[in-house]
């Protein structure tokens, strides 16, 4: 533990200014950071640059390998797979944080209910979590989709009614994780001699909650977010790997994913690049977590 | 003379257990006026602690509960206020400083920030000014380079730094009561003898009173002008701080005296420091009669068939106990 005042120290280190600090001293999240902003980055405007249709069709260069007017080769169709993983990786990386952002925000409401409330709404929130992690959520999420598809599809459109459904359903799957977290956190936060502390100098149950037990309670969600999104882009691949995704003329990391499987042997490529980047999307995601949760921790020497 | 500034008469304060009523507190009365320190001793388990937290009400209510008593703050019941109203009075009127500096403070907000948010609940002043006002509390309470301070973390303090944060914040509103809870037990030392002059200090500033709850005789004697003795509950005896040090009249305190160590007695005649035999009773349904009886080495037949009450023994002198009239 630090005794003396740091020397570098101006009166104007906000937390933002400290928080970055400390982050850039965790080389992999920084690495992290960077790939991931490139990925976005790429996605957002590698359409704009990149302009080859998604779904032109040319039978005369069936599943070529990289090359110069295909630097990510074609598939089985002779579509581009570069403009496709480009356009795809919008999608599967939307999906990820929307789910993601579902899962926490659910996820934290009903921990910070069930550790404030305690006695029988904490045990009945606590029920309900457990049920859901009960459920076998594979059939679940398949028949869910089943059923309420067509429907979304038309209210919302074929593309924007299944992103709802697949983000609804997949963040309503993950929020269990980050209730219990909560929850954990909830208990044990509010018996701290600072919450006390604090409500001796008269501070509102509310501003107890939302003030000094919610901000000590979110590393751990920090993480288990980022771990959310990862999971959620898996499950985004899962779902569009066996067919119950987005359509199939629209590209997704884990429906170009399922279209390569059946040629492995003559075009690796195809599910390689895909492959890939979900895996560094998942891994970046996970470094920057771990290097947020860090940031974020004043307690932190580094 | 008016009314006391804080007057609890007859206050019984009990936990419900899956074992029964706990009696933490069975029948506390003392009064404490402006300005004044009061000293609040006890060993561990007699109700200091729940005493205190009864009037700040900070009590987790199940499974506490006040059963009989009063809290008069300036002639006021604050018993039957409800929560709103008893967060008014809450560091505005009534403050109080915790035993354990080091985990008092939220880890993740600046030392400027929570005082700054303590002065913001309660005075209608904007950021900058609640932020001067910080400093200039800071600065009370002797840290040293205050206008940098405020922006560093908790985790950048030490244990007797962040007591004088804890006394900055709970300062802040100019409260007429401190409430102090064992506020230099986590302390070592020589810190300990810093922040009683620290408290002392403040207090002749401010013009507050002072409760100064501690298990050590010794920091009593420095601070405190009255004493009250605490044990299983309820007061055994009461006196200005010289009186009880020169003659004490319960058994307990005589024995609490006793068994503060000296290092002029110990060297020269080289005795065992003195301890008092037993232990605290358990406050789970206690049985009638004086709560010491079972340690006392003066005990009687009528110790254990009635309560002796708290009374009046000399001007400012209160002793329960059934040996108090020579």
């Amino acid at each position: 533990m630090s005794g003396s005042i740091p020397a570098s120290r101006t009166a104007s280190g906000s937390l933002g200014a400290e928080a970055w600090r400390r982050f850039r001293r965790h080389r992999l999240a920084l690495a992290g950071a960077l790939i991931l902003g490139l990925m976005v980055l790429a996605v957002l405007a590698g359409p704009l640059v990149w302009q080859v249709p998604i779904n032109e069709i040319d039978f005369t260069a069936r599943l070529k390998g990289p090359s110069w007017r295909h630097p990510l080769g074609t598939d089985d169709l002779g579509q581009d797979l570069l403009a496709r993983v480009l356009y795809g990786g919008r999608i599967s990386l939307a999906v990820g944080f929307a789910a993601m952002l579902i899962a926490v925000v659910v996820g934290t409401i009903v921990g910070a209910v069930a550790g404030i409330a305690r006695g029988s709404v904490d045990a009945a929130l606590m029920w309900l979590t457990d049920l859901f992690l009960a459920l076998p959520q594979l059939p679940l999420l398949l028949l869910i989709i089943y059923l309420f598809r067509d429907a979304l599809r038309a209210l919302a459109g074929p593309e924007a009614g299944m992103f709802v459904l697949i983000v609804a359903v997949i963040g309503g799957f993950r929020w269990m994780p980050v209730t219990r977290l909560v929850r954990a956190q909830f208990l044990s936060l509010r018996e701290k001699e600072f919450v006390e502390a604090a409500r001796a100098l008269g501070a509102t149950p509310l501003r107890l909650v939302a003030r000094h037990i919610l901000p000590n309670s979110l590393g751990p969600v920090i993480v288990a977010g980022t771990i959310d999104v990862a999971l959620a882009i898996i499950a985004e691949s899962t779902l569009s790997f066996l067919g119950l995704g987005f359509p199939p003329d629209i590209p997704t990391w884990g429906r170009i994913l399922y279209d390569a499987k059946d040629h492995l042997d003559v075009a690796p490529h195809w599910a390689m690049i895909p492959g890939g980047a979900i895996f560094l999307a998942v891994l970046s995601i996970n470094y920057l977590g771990d290097g947020l949760r860090d940031a974020l921790d004043p307690r932190r020497v580094m | 003379m008016g009314a006391h500034l804080l007057e609890i008469r007859g206050l019984k304060t009990h936990f419900a257990t899956d074992e029964g009523m706990v009696h933490a507190v069975d029948g506390v009365d003392l009064a404490l006026d402006r300005g004044e320190t009061l000293g609040v001793v006890g060993e561990s388990g007699c109700g200091k602690s729940v005493t205190a937290l009864s009037v700040m009400r900070l009590l987790a209510m199940p499974p506490a509960r006040i059963v009989a008593g009063e809290i008069l703050w300036q002639g006021r019941d604050l018993v039957p206020l409800d929560a709103e109203a008893m967060r008014a009075i809450r560091a505005k009127e009534i403050a109080m400083v915790f035993q354990e500096p080091m985990t008092s403070l939220n880890p993740v907000y600046t030392i400027g920030e929570q005082i700054a948010e303590v002065i913001r609940l309660h005075e209608r002043v904007g950021r900058r000014a609640a932020l001067d006002k910080t400093v200039e509390m800071l600065k009370l309470v002797h840290i040293s380079h205050p206008e940098r301070r405020v922006h560093d973390y908790p985790h950048e303090f030490s244990g007797g730094m962040r007591q004088r944060v804890m006394i900055a914040m709970a300062l802040s509103c100019k409260p007429k009561l401190l409430i102090a809870d064992e506020p230099t037990t986590a302390l070592d030392v020589t810190i300990q003898a810093q922040i009683l002059e620290l408290l002392g200090e403040l207090k002749d500033r401010f013009g507050m009173a002072v409760m100064l709850i501690t298990h050590a005789m010794g920091v009593i004697a420095e601070t405190a002008q009255r004493v009250v003795v605490m044990y299983a509950g309820k007061v055994v005896e009461e006196a200005p701080v010289r009186e009880l040090f020169s003659e004490p009249r319960h058994p307990y305190t005589q024995g609490l005296i006793r068994s503060i160590p000296r290092i002029d007695t110990a060297a020269a005649r080289k005795t065992r420091l003195e301890a008092i035999a037993g232990v605290v009773p358990s406050l789970l349904e206690p049985a009638p009669g004086c709560r010491f009886a079972p340690r006392c080495p003066f005990v009687r037949a009528e110790c254990t068939a009635r309560t002796p009450p708290l009374r009046e023994i000399g001007p400012g002198h209160k002793l329960a106990c059934v040996l108090g009239s020579p």
